[in-house]
């Protein structure tokens, strides 16, 4: 509580960047068609702690103000909005960390993430080695065999839930540094923004590739790993309810709505993480935050790793190779869910609350609509 | 194919330090082999369409020309990070439309432009050609959309402008990148670091350039004729260089001492190089060198590039006095438009060329935001004194003001009825007490938009005194601009006659033999 009041004072040297940016942007507004942050911008003159975090979260970083700017360096102003957003954004997954000395785990992402997998092989390479020959497992087939179903859920559902609450809480307290008042219509127009990523279009051409001539693929490979994982997690539920609504036991067959769902889910985000990371690597470094590389790379990765091992596992589950691939696949999924609210997975929610909230504030007029007069 | 070159892009793309060393892509290999020394003969090419410049002008002349099947080489003197000159700084171009057109409203009659640029101008425009640039700047939008730029509803505080201008998506830059990439896919040749520093004469024709050293691009003045990296042999040339605005020796030879303490807002390679030495070479010279477009800005304002973020916006909202601490012009005679375009003059002809836009907080939120803080006091003894201005003159100036001011309703959307009574100079409109603290000051210098000598031009965009030679943009705007300025005129002049000298340029050089008839060394003119 302390810790927020002091930001709201004093801003941070990234903050401070950013308003220093925003402050330069204000009087120029040539960008203000590409996405929501110019006219978020718009209303305001002076620019705080919770605005910044607000607007760095706005921002989808396709690049293409920048790549407009007459004030980019060369030029002594040397405004670079992708780069200070990103620094502020970066920081406020940070801080809005909970519980709040985890929060560090993003300055140290390379080790977080050397952890987490480490500790999640250690516990699911525990529990499948323990339990061999155990009445637990002796009696289930496929993979329950490897790791009894109950097991499998006290273990992930508790870290998942946790995961879960430590989000809901870091996504309240990002809307409480600046709520805003409900308006009709405001959240089917941010879920629409949010599904279509509306804000990584650069106004229309797309968002910086690598090079700079502007293109849609990186919005579609985003969708991929989106809509894939959504597809993984629909996947999981529908087995859930077989298991439990129905008693039908896993593995299902290949052509049943979970094995059907989760290849789909599977393939899409191993098409769009492999594209993601690549482009990633490719990327004009001048765009991001350096610092970020490894949160990024490495949340990507994993991603990816969940994916394709989950595809290899499928691929392997009548053969001997999938008590390994069971167990790789698991501890990753176990690291990824660990590690979701100190991940870049967290851009998500605070990117669709930041949606949400210029939503509802673009439906309230300007208070200051300021003409050259 | 599509991503080697994006790839290509991400490493020798537009960083600071690698982009001016950065080579033109898809170009033919001898235009890359620059010589490391000028002590070297300088390497000899020829082209059929030689463009100078690499703003809007030059690029519309570019694209024009290679879309008529010319090889076109294109010579940007800058930095391929700082390539476009003043055209990153635009955001609108000034169209005809006799009915809605996606982002222009309403309507925007051939006779009503004309009467705009009649007034601005006060008569001084050559008819035909202004003819020429309305009627062709209701043609040109689609053209421009077809290689890359896209346009967007007026921004936030220029709905006044939302009938006649339609503006670019992302700006002027973004308008530049656009047409460079799409010159890159016709093969346009593009040199940058490239500034063309001679030229040769033959006859009626300009037979040849040279290319000077990179940092020759900023030099404003130099005796005797610098050492060439290249020679370029042309059948045709377009000029779309810009004017002289850069060059604060030549502004010195104008403007007198004052011009030191003036900024530009545009581009630093703006030099006038091409135009005087093309004045000296027998080009017929058009406008008054010096008029120039010059608004009130920031004083803080960097000498070069400030753009659009520098100006002062509250200028009618509150009282400006010099550095004597006095009034000197009515801030509240009229709108944006008009204001904008006096004050750069008003400040000039001040002592060291320095006012004060002073306001009070009844004005804050009021005008858009500007890029630098104002000086702010509690009270106006510490505001002067924090200004630098004789305290009790700015006192005394305020005190008179206060008291002069008459009742009124105030509404700073139209001529309101807020006015002074029994001072001078008045102020008009939107005259408000200077009363309620913080109070704020914005220091105020003159600000350099663009120059109006140039050359004069026929109808077919060709230099009078040449043959082979047109010109497009700032360098021929003194022909339909003599005078003043109406908002995105630059932008259209820029467009239509780089347009029409591109085409032009491109006939002429295939009317020409392919034997090399337009070659020789012919005697170097300054």
């Amino acid at each position: 509580m302390t810790e927020t009041r002091f930001r709201s004072i004093l801003l941070t040297p990234a903050q401070s960047e950013g308003a220093r940016v925003m402050s330069i942007c204000n009087a120029c507004r040539y960008c203000e068609g590409y996405c929501a942050v110019f006219p978020a911008m718009e209303r305001r003159l002076d620019f705080h702690a919770a605005d910044l975090d607000y607007l760095a979260n706005l921002c989808h970083h396709c690049g293409a103000c920048y790549r407009a700017c007459q004030y980019a360096p060369p030029h002594a102003f040397a405004v670079n909005v992708p780069r200070a957003l990103a620094s502020i954004r970066g920081e406020s997954y940070a801080h809005y960390a909970w519980p709040a000395g985890f929060g560090r785990l993003y300055a140290r992402q390379g080790a977080a993430m050397a952890f987490a997998l480490t500790l999640a092989l250690s516990i699911v390479f525990f529990v499948a080695n323990a339990l061999v020959g155990s009445t637990a497992t002796a009696q289930a087939a496929g993979f329950y065999a490897v790791i009894p179903h109950g097991v499998m859920v006290t273990i992930f559902g508790s870290v998942f839930g946790f995961s879960l609450c430590a989000m809901a809480v870091s996504a309240w307290r990002f809307w409480k540094e600046l709520p805003v008042a409900a308006q009709p219509g405001a959240g089917r127009d941010a879920f629409d923004a949010i599904l279509r990523l509306r804000h990584l279009d650069g106004g229309g051409e797309g968002c910086a590739q690598g090079g700079e001539a502007p293109g849609a693929a990186r919005r579609h490979l985003h969708h991929a790993v989106f809509h894939g994982f959504l597809l993984c997690l629909a996947s999981t539920s529908v087995a859930t309810l077989y298991h439990y609504g129905f008693g039908w036991q896993a593995p299902y067959p290949v052509l049943s709505v979970p094995v059907v769902l989760g290849t789909v889910g599977g393939v899409l985000m191993t098409l769009g993480a492999a594209g993601l990371l690549w482009m990633r690597l490719r990327r004009d470094p001048r765009l991001g935050d350096p610092r970020q590389f490894p949160m990024d790379v490495g949340f990507v990765g994993l991603l990816l790793w969940v994916a394709v091992s989950g595809l290899v596992l499928l691929a392997l589950r009548e053969t001997p190779a999938m008590r390994f691939w069971l167990i790789a696949h698991l501890a990753g999924v176990l690291a990824f869910f660990l590690l979701m609210p100190y991940s870049k997975f967290v851009h998500g929610i605070y990117r669709s609350l930041a949606v949400l909230k210029h939503a509802r504030e673009q439906r309230t007029p300007n208070p200051f609509g300021l003409a050259e007069g | 194919m599509a991503l080697l070159e994006s790839q290509r892009d991400a490493i020798g793309g537009a960083s600071p330090d690698r982009a001016d060393g950065a080579l033109p892509r898809r170009i033919n290999s001898d235009a890359l082999r620059a010589p490391a020394t000028t002590s070297a003969r300088p390497t000899e090419r020829r082209v059929d369409v030689l463009v100078i410049g690499g703003g809007n002008a030059a690029l519309c002349a570019a694209l024009s020309a290679s879309q008529e099947g010319a090889e076109v080489l294109l010579l940007e003197a800058s930095s391929r990070a700082q390539r476009g000159g003043n055209t990153v700084h635009t955001r609108n171009i000034r169209c005809m439309h006799n009915a809605p057109e996606d982002v222009l409203l309403e309507h925007y009659t051939e006779e009503e432009y004309l009467q705009d640029l009649l007034r601005v101008t006060r008569g001084r425009t050559d008819p035909a050609l202004a003819r020429l640039l309305i009627r062709e700047s209701a043609r040109c939008r689609p053209w421009m959309r077809q290689h890359g730029v896209r346009f967007q509803p007026a921004l936030g505080g220029t709905l006044h402008l939302s009938r006649t201008n339609a503006f670019f998506l992302g700006g002027g830059k973004a308008l530049a990148n656009a047409y460079y990439r799409s010159a890159e896919r016709a093969g346009v040749q593009i040199r940058y670091n490239a500034p063309v520093v001679s030229f040769a004469r033959q006859g009626g024709r300009l037979a040849a350039v040279g290319i000077g050293r990179a940092n020759d691009a900023e030099l404003d003045e130099v005796e005797g004729a610098l050492p060439l990296v290249e020679r370029v042999q042309a059948r045709s040339v377009v000029l779309a260089s810009g004017g002289f605005e850069s060059n604060l020796t030549w502004l010195g030879e104008v403007w007198g001492d004052a011009a030191a303490n003036f900024r530009i807002r545009g581009s630093r390679f703006n030099r006038g190089r091409v135009l005087r030495q093309m004045i000296n070479a027998g080009a017929t010279a058009i406008g008054d060198p010096r008029q120039c477009h010059a608004v009130a800005i920031d004083a803080r304002a960097p000498l070069y590039d400030g753009g659009i973020v520098t100006r002062v916006d509250c200028v009618s909202l509150g009282i400006v006095v010099n550095t004597r601490g006095e009034r000197f012009y009515d801030e509240g005679e009229d709108f944006w438009p008009k204001r904008y375009a006096i004050w750069g003059r008003l400040v000039a002809v001040q002592p060291g060329q320095l006012a004060w836009s002073v306001i009070d907080a009844k004005a804050s939120g009021r005008f858009m935001p500007p890029v630098f803080p104002g000086e702010e006091a509690g009270d106006l003894h510490t505001l002067a004194r924090k200004m630098g201005v004789p305290v009790e003159a700015f006192l005394s100036t305020v005190r008179t003001f206060n008291d002069s001011v008459v009742p009124g309703t105030f509404n700073h959307a139209q001529l309101d009825d807020c006015r002074t009574e029994g001072l001078s100079p008045p102020k008009t409109h939107w005259a408000q007490r200077i009363d309620t603290p913080p109070f704020r000051a914005y220091p105020l210098r003159p600000g350099i938009t663009f120059t109006y000598l140039g050359l004069k031009i026929h109808e077919d965009a060709r230099v009078e005194g040449f043959e082979n030679v047109f010109a497009a943009g700032e360098i021929m705007a003194g022909n339909v601009l003599g005078e003043g300025y109406v908002a995105g005129i630059g932008m259209t002049i820029g467009t239509v006659f780089g347009r029409i000298a591109g085409r032009n340029a491109a006939k002429w050089a295939h009317g020409v033999g392919r034997d090399g008839t337009v070659a020789g060394a012919g005697s170097r003119c300054r």
